[in-house]
């Protein structure tokens, strides 16, 4: 049998009450039409592609045994063309698995998933990322129904929850759409969505599921699904014979529609509650509905759902926010616009140590250096071996709040840290602000987005530290 | 092993330092030269061989020693750019020194220039690819003051200094800088300050602000070195050269192991150096330092690197006005890189030019009495990774 073996989710710290939104840009709203409470933002530095990598950590916790296959789903996949999954599998330092990248609609995460497990049936396992990071216009609805997140299921042996079988109905709906180049989502009148899309497809795939298993709804536990319209949610749970006892909660107050990554985000948040033997139905929306029907195994100890939504700052500024997303143009200085370009056959060949943060360690004398060196830089041997930095904790050695240099969000944090076990760099700082940081605080590394270089069309991801343990952030 | 007493300075000269909106880089390598010449007494003939220091090429002179051969018209001599990140005016000189020394020629020359403000925007040049093209896709953008500044985090946390009164400190050392380069008229800002302006100046990169950091200018200095021996034949005063000694970083530093509140390099510059001049004791024989303040904190782990002050007791000095101008130890005579800002290439010979005056008695009201023995010190890159020299000029021929 094939299963899920463990689960991890991403959520950027950043939330916005919904308020700050309309009051923004949509004061004139009818109060009926306002959507209650926040929505994950994510930070300047982060996209859909480095969101994923923070959950696939999140669900490998360095355990990266035999995994074939790495499945990114998104539909903001950063690079047009360029495997996204390749760029995920080598920040994760999986190198030589077989990447594809799911887009064209949020349903991409339950297809990925439903690819992975169809391969996983042969024994393999598969790593199924999925994450967005979408956008709607200022002061859209869909501005403020989105939220940024990712989340990432190995799937193989049945540790947490075993696949009993899914049911997958495709279809060319026309509900939301985006063209090529565009960058904000369109759509089709909310009324027409929910009853011909929404509540039909979701109707009829998980009506089939619990047929063909010869299920009735009150023998499921859980049932999970996202919400596209936050008050249609449980209509649509009781419409499917649902209770609302039994009804994953949507999480839309406090992360909002987070696209592909949403319905693997909220059967996370199930599993972590969920008692060996139970049943848990799961259906995805877009493009059609896919749903699967699991039982709970070992269950998930952890609570990572819960610890994600801990880790939490709110973001008061709607003008921040814009500047955030690149929707305002922002000074950025002549040193800002001064960027050399990019060796892609460099990026390549030291493909390991920039996305994987892999440095070396010296087999004579055990010290740990980063960027891997051809000479020892403590005795001076030539015999170092690859060494992975990205799941060391670290300190902060020195730091310094630059007004001078360069940044999205000014002014740049950047210090010297010192890994736990050896090894010292220098990295920015990212989601800390100005007067938090102090010598000897303990950080955790993160991939983010380093660069943009809109001349040459490239994004650049390197690590950055996260220091720990602010906003219940346990790491 | 050395150089110690084999070649001497004979001539130098050093333009106005300063937002120079009125010259090029080739307006202020004539005007240096020009006054070298006049003060050594030579013709351009005589000139057998020249180094040019420049760093920032790329928005400046550009690469090769044509920039020096072509401005000055040079007659078919060698000619060699040298750079050194900041420490490249200093390169310059040894270059020639050692080209001396070694008796490859009799009269060489040493030319620093850097034209800087024509780039459009405050501080240094963004670094770029200057790092390497590797290296500037893992780094931060790292500006100068922030490389700094986090030497200054360090050094504070290490000595038990608050922020507040750490930054006071740093503040009188800018406070003595401007007070020496307000009577200094070729130096860019000549103007006395107070702790309170230090104190309350906007913040560049924290702990350091505005005045914490040197200014950014144009300008260029020259020297004109022969052999030793021959020295009084040019003038009576020749500065003679004692120690010329460049350390530059292992990596140990950067990715290992260093407690961030020093220099490393400057330490092993400055112990070779030493060495070589034979100078036993460099708090009682030395009789002033120029040293590389690009950053008031720079200055501060210097006096500890160069085993001025004890380690972790610079502050004291500082504060008993030790290297104040009517101090025991003056340091930064002229006004150092905090008045007369940092154009790379110059700033070594700029150096090498006030110890030079000042050995001679021609330094007007900033001068020193009766000095024997000066320190220059140029640092570039870096705390973490940089590369340092360290040089010592004396009056007497031992």
């Amino acid at each position: 049998m094939v299963g899920i073996a463990s689960c991890g989710v991403y959520l950027p710290r950043y939330r916005m009450d919904r308020a700050v939104l309309y009051e923004a840009v949509a004061s004139w709203l009818n109060p009926a039409a306002l959507l209650p409470g926040e929505r994950t933002v994510a930070n300047w530095d982060e996209d859909s592609l480095t969101m994923g990598v923070e959950a696939a950590r999140d669900c490998l916790g360095g355990d990266r045994e035999g995994i074939e296959a790495v499945y990114f789903a998104t539909t903001t996949p950063p690079y047009g063309e360029r495997m996204n999954a390749g760029i995920l599998a080598t920040a994760l330092d999986l190198e030589g698995v077989r990447t594809v990248d799911f887009t064209g609609s949020p349903g991409a995460g339950t297809r990925a998933l439903l690819s992975a497990f169809r391969e996983a049936e042969g024994g393999k396992r598969v790593l199924v990322v999925a994450s967005d990071c979408r956008m709607g216009r200022a002061g859209s609805a869909q501005e403020a129904m989105y939220g940024d997140a990712a989340a990432a299921l190995l799937l193989g042996e049945e540790r947490v929850a075993r696949l009993e079988g899914f049911r997958s109905l495709s279809s060319d709906f026309p509900d939301y759409w985006r063209l090529e180049g565009e960058t904000f989502v369109r759509s089709w009148e909310d009324r027409w969505i929910r009853e011909e899309g929404y509540f039909r497809f979701l109707r009829l795939s998980v009506g089939e599921l619990l047929r063909v298993h010869g299920l009735s709804p009150q023998q499921v536990s859980r049932v999970v699904f996202p919400a596209l319209f936050p008050r249609d949610h449980p209509r649509l749970a009781r419409e499917m014979g649902f209770s609302e006892g039994q009804l994953q909660p949507s999480l839309f107050e406090q992360v909002g529609n987070t696209g592909a990554s949403y319905p693997l985000l909220l059967l996370v948040a199930a599993l972590e509650g969920a008692g060996e033997g139970e049943r848990v139905v799961m259906a995805g929306y877009g493009a059609g509905s896919d749903s699967f029907l699991f039982t709970v195994t070992g269950g998930l100890k952890e609570k990572k759902v819960e610890r994600a939504l801990a880790r939490r700052r709110e973001l008061r500024s709607y003008e921040k926010y814009l500047a955030w997303r690149g929707m305002v143009p922002v000074e950025k200085g002549m040193r800002g616009e001064e960027m050399a370009p990019t060796s892609l056959s460099l990026a390549w060949r030291e493909r390991r140590a920039i996305l994987g943060l892999v440095g070396s360690r010296c087999r004579a004398c055990g010290t740990p250096q980063y960027p891997p060196q051809r000479v020892c830089v403590s005795c001076g041997g030539t015999d170092l071996e690859p060494y992975r930095f990205s799941e060391r904790r670290g300190r902060v050695f020195s730091y310094t709040e630059d007004m001078l240099a360069f940044s999205v969000d000014r002014p740049a944090l950047y210090g010297i840290v010192d890994f736990e076990g050896g090894g010292r760099f220098w990295f920015d700082f990212t989601d800390c602000e100005r007067g938090e940081l102090r010598v000897g605080a303990p950080v955790r590394m993160s991939f983010r987005r380093k660069y943009v270089d809109p001349l040459r069309g490239i994004s650049g991801y390197f690590w950055k530290a996260v220091p720990e343990g602010k906003d219940g952030d346990q790491g | 092993m050395g150089i110690k007493d084999k070649v001497a300075i004979v001539g130098m000269g050093c333009t106005r330092f300063g937002e120079r909106w009125d010259a090029g880089y080739e307006d202020l390598m004539v005007e240096a030269f020009q006054e070298a010449l006049e003060d050594a007494g030579v013709e351009k003939e005589d000139i057998e061989m020249a180094w040019l220091g420049t760093c920032f090429d790329e928005v400046s002179t550009g690469k090769s020693a044509l920039p020096l051969s072509v401005s000055l018209k040079l007659p078919f001599i060698p000619v060699t750019r040298v750079e050194n990140f900041c420490a490249t005016g200093s390169e310059a000189l040894r270059a020639a020194c050692y080209a001396v020394a070694s008796g490859a020629c009799e009269v060489a020359l040493a030319l620093g220039v850097e034209k800087l403000k024509d780039i459009g925007y405050g501080g240094l040049p963004e670094f770029g690819s200057g790092m390497g093209a590797r290296n500037r896709l893992i780094f931060p953008n790292v500006t100068a003051p922030g490389a700094f500044a986090m030497m200054a985090v360090r050094y504070f946390d290490r000595y038990g200094l608050d922020p507040e009164r750490g930054k006071e400190v740093l503040a009188r050392i800018s406070v003595k800088s401007h007070r020496n380069g307000a009577k200094n008229p070729k130096a860019h800002l000549r103007r006395e300050i107070k702790v309170e302006d230090v104190l309350g100046a906007p913040i560049i990169a924290w702990p350091l602000g505005l005045y914490d950091c040197c200014g950014v200018s144009d300008g260029a200095a020259a020297a004109i070195v022969v052999r030793a021996e021959r020295a009084k034949e040019y003038r009576e005063d020749p500065v003679y050269v004692k120690a010329m000694q460049v350390a530059a970083s292992s990596g140990e530093e950067l990715l290992h192991r260093w407690d961030g509140a020093h220099v490393e390099t400057t330490v092993r510059a400055a112990r070779r150096a030493y060495q070589e001049a034979g100078v036993q004791d460099p708090r009682r024989e030395l009789d002033l330092l120029e040293v590389h303040d690009c950053f008031s904190i720079t200055e501060l782990v210097t006096y500890e690197d160069l085993g001025i002050s004890p380690r972790g007791k610079a502050a004291e000095d500082v504060e008993a006005g030790f290297f104040d101008l009517e101090g025991e130890l003056p340091c930064q005579p002229d006004g150092g890189l905090k008045c007369f800002g940092h154009p790379i290439g110059a700033s070594g010979l700029r150096m090498a030019y006030e110890v030079y005056k000042q050995l001679q008695g021609k330094a007007g009201s900033r001068q020193l009495r009766d000095p024997r023995l000066g320190l220059t010190h140029n640092l570039g890159g870096f705390p973490a990774m940089s590369v340092v020299s360290v040089s010592i000029f004396g009056l007497d021929r031992g």
